[in-house]
């Protein structure tokens, strides 16, 4: 049971944050080292904003959001939105803003373990087992996000216009896609949705500075093992990973130092096997 | 004694006509110069270990831009070879009691098998695929280390390795002038024929396979050859920390080389290096407010990338010298004509 909740837990934080990754790839080919830096930011902004400031749970969480999106949005149009062409250099500014950003974390908050109080407390016994209700809203309000962005990509214009931009860059170009604009909206989502899974995630956790570059690896390896650009697939591989890391944590010793081994291992074997990942469609070669 | 005056006079000739005419040269002829005779200056331990690790660092920076820079093949777990270098290093050295001028090679070879094993799996795999995937290889090892703690020393690493030479200068010779013999080779791999297969993978794989050469091979060739670089820099830091710890096989260790490698421009050998001999000190420097060090590297960072975004020795170099548009040789910026074919610049 206890595995049951936690691979349901790691894996729609995983698929938030996956999806979000691979929407801005998909877009703008922007490997962005520093998605899950936001996630950090958002937590570490809910716990300022609900426990430092005494506000209103929900209210700091959509304050948390919308700062995250803002500050995404101006680093974005600061230091990678110049050097686009330049794939190597937005590469390594996106990991120099990602350690920016823990280091201003650092500085602010101190590097000292904290955790937030849930946003409902209390929990329901299901046959012994504790379920807490921040658990099950976490888990309804990633199904939500993840049903609005599937309407949002399939359903609208907007949604149409990126996934043709991530199929062909040039075609949609010329098909009167402003690319530019629309890499800001694309970045805009992902962020957004770097900062939900903080939101949501945070009071699950234990915030400190470093806590972003454990799930950047699971989710480059859902990423990965979904293939890109594949919401589907990202999806997927989330729970996957989600469950083995679960599964690991629970039921081998020293499990907790394996987990990200077992999950990466998991991700080599598959790609393996299908080099394009799980839902990954097979590019012809680029020239 | 005739011999000897002719060598002599052919050294001065090439001095002259071939090193002095290049900024570039001179610059690379003092950087050797300074680096040789910096004991002759100062013999602070402090400053000397700084340039020991930061020589470590480039030829580990070089070995990266070997392999990924050339190639193309973005290798985003490079730390691997370091660590594999490193941990094998230091379990023969403890384990096994081989002193450190076997334990090195040792460490480097089997450093090779780890870019085999990477490299095997890699080659069906490409561009973003083939970043995020050895991205993961550091990271499983660590898993699998800090489990092992027996063998390992789990999370505290092994301590108490031998030095190779217990004398500050001899060390500092040591590594200095291991690091300029490898900086050589490696920048003579690149400038052979294999070096010119290596740039036409990361250009057109396609084209060089039609060509006829076999592209496997000479990836493969590039993550050993990467791997043998990175394994000696991780074995020489060990011994000269005296530790191996999980630090070597860090997230932020891949990261740290990818910033190093692409800050100072890809594909150049002496860029990486050039980049670490900036920014390794600087770091260094930044100890004087050290709260704030690391947001300061990023910031530094950030802010030169938005200028010179093809990397900062690109940029110098573009400033300081121009390529003669008849015959691509290339002359200082403040001459007219070209110093080989008389041909206007600009």
């Amino acid at each position: 049971m206890n595995i049951l909740i936690t691979g349901l837990i790691t894996g729609s934080m995983l698929a938030l944050l996956a999806i979000g990754f691979s929407l801005i790839f998909g877009v703008a080919r922007i490997i962005n080292i520093a998605h899950t830096a936001f996630y950090m930011v958002a937590a570490y902004c809910i716990f300022f904003l609900s426990i430092r400031l005494g506000l209103n749970p929900f209210l700091s969480m959509l304050i948390a959001v919308t700062l995250v999106t803002v500050t995404g949005l101006v680093v974005y149009k600061l230091v990678i939105d110049p050097i686009r062409e330049h794939e190597g250099a937005v590469l390594i500014a996106t990991i120099a803003l990602a350690m920016f950003l823990q280091e201003v974390i650092l500085q602010l908050f101190t590097g000292d373990y904290r955790s937030i109080d849930f946003m409902i407390g209390g929990f329901f016994t299901i046959g012994g087992y504790k379920i807490f209700y921040q658990q099950l809203l976490t888990f309804g309000v990633v199904l939500i996000i993840l049903l609005a962005l599937w309407f949002l990509l399939m359903k609208t214009r907007l949604g149409l216009a990126i996934r043709s931009m991530a199929e062909d860059r040039e075609v949609a170009n010329l098909m009167g896609m402003n690319e530019s604009r629309l890499a800001m909206i694309t970045l805009a989502i992902s962020v957004a949705l770097a900062g939900i899974t903080g939101v949501v995630i945070g009071p699950l956790m234990v915030l400190n500075p470093h806590m972003w570059e454990d799930p950047l690896i699971i989710m480059m390896a859902v990423v990965v093992l979904g293939g890109l650009g594949s919401i589907k697939g990202s999806f997927v591989a989330a729970f996957i990973l989600g469950f083995t890391e679960a599964l690991v944590v629970f039921l081998v010793p020293t499990g907790a130092f394996l987990k990200g081994p077992v999950a990466l291992i998991i991700m080599i074997l598959v790609l393996l096997i299908r080099p394009e990942g799980l839902f990954g469609v097979a590019f012809e070669e680029e020239r | 004694m005739e011999l000897i005056i002719f060598y002599f006079k052919k050294l001065f000739k090439i001095l002259r006509n071939e090193v002095l005419v290049l900024p570039s040269r001179v610059v690379v002829g003092i950087f050797f110069i300074v680096l040789l005779g910096l004991p002759l200056i100062t013999q602070d331990p402090y400053i000397i270990r700084i340039v020991i690790l930061t020589s470590i660092f480039a030829i580990f920076a070089a070995s990266w831009d070997l392999l990924s820079g050339f190639t193309g093949q973005m290798n985003f777990g490079h730390a691997l070879f370091f660590g594999v270098g490193a941990y094998s290093s230091a379990i023969l050295n403890i384990h096994f009691h081989l002193s450190p001028w076997g334990t090195v090679p040792l460490g480097a070879v089997v450093a090779v098998l780890a870019g085999l094993i990477v490299g095997i799996p890699c080659l069906r795999l490409k561009h973003t695929y083939l970043a995020l995937t050895t991205l993961a290889f550091p990271l499983i090892l660590l898993g699998v280390i800090i489990a092992l703690p027996d063998i390992s020393g789990g999370e505290l690493g092994m301590t108490g390795l031998t030095r190779i030479t217990n004398s500050l200068l001899g060390n500092y010779y040591l590594h200095v002038v291991t690091f300029l013999v490898l900086a050589i080779i490696m920048w003579k791999i690149t400038d052979s024929n294999t070096g010119i297969i290596f740039h036409a993978i990361r250009e057109d794989e396609l084209a060089v396979k039609a060509s006829g050469i076999n592209t496997i091979f000479y990836k493969l060739l590039a993550f050993c050859l990467s791997g043998f670089f990175a394994g000696i820099a991780g074995g020489l830091y060990a011994h000269y920390m005296r530790i191996a710890g999980p630090s070597t096989l860090e997230l932020s260790l891949s990261f740290t080389v990818v910033i190093y490698a692409i800050f100072g421009g890809a594909a150049t050998i002496y860029g990486p290096i050039a980049a670490v001999f900036i920014l390794f000190p600087l770091l260094e420097v930044f100890r004087i407010w050290p709260e704030y060090r690391m947001m300061l590297f990023a910031a530094v960072v950030l802010i030169i990338l938005l200028y010179m975004p093809e990397g900062l020795i690109h940029w110098i170099r573009d400033k300081i010298e121009k390529e003669c548009p008849r015959c691509k040789v290339r002359n200082v910026a403040t001459r007219k004509t070209c110093r080989i074919c008389t041909a206007n610049l600009d």
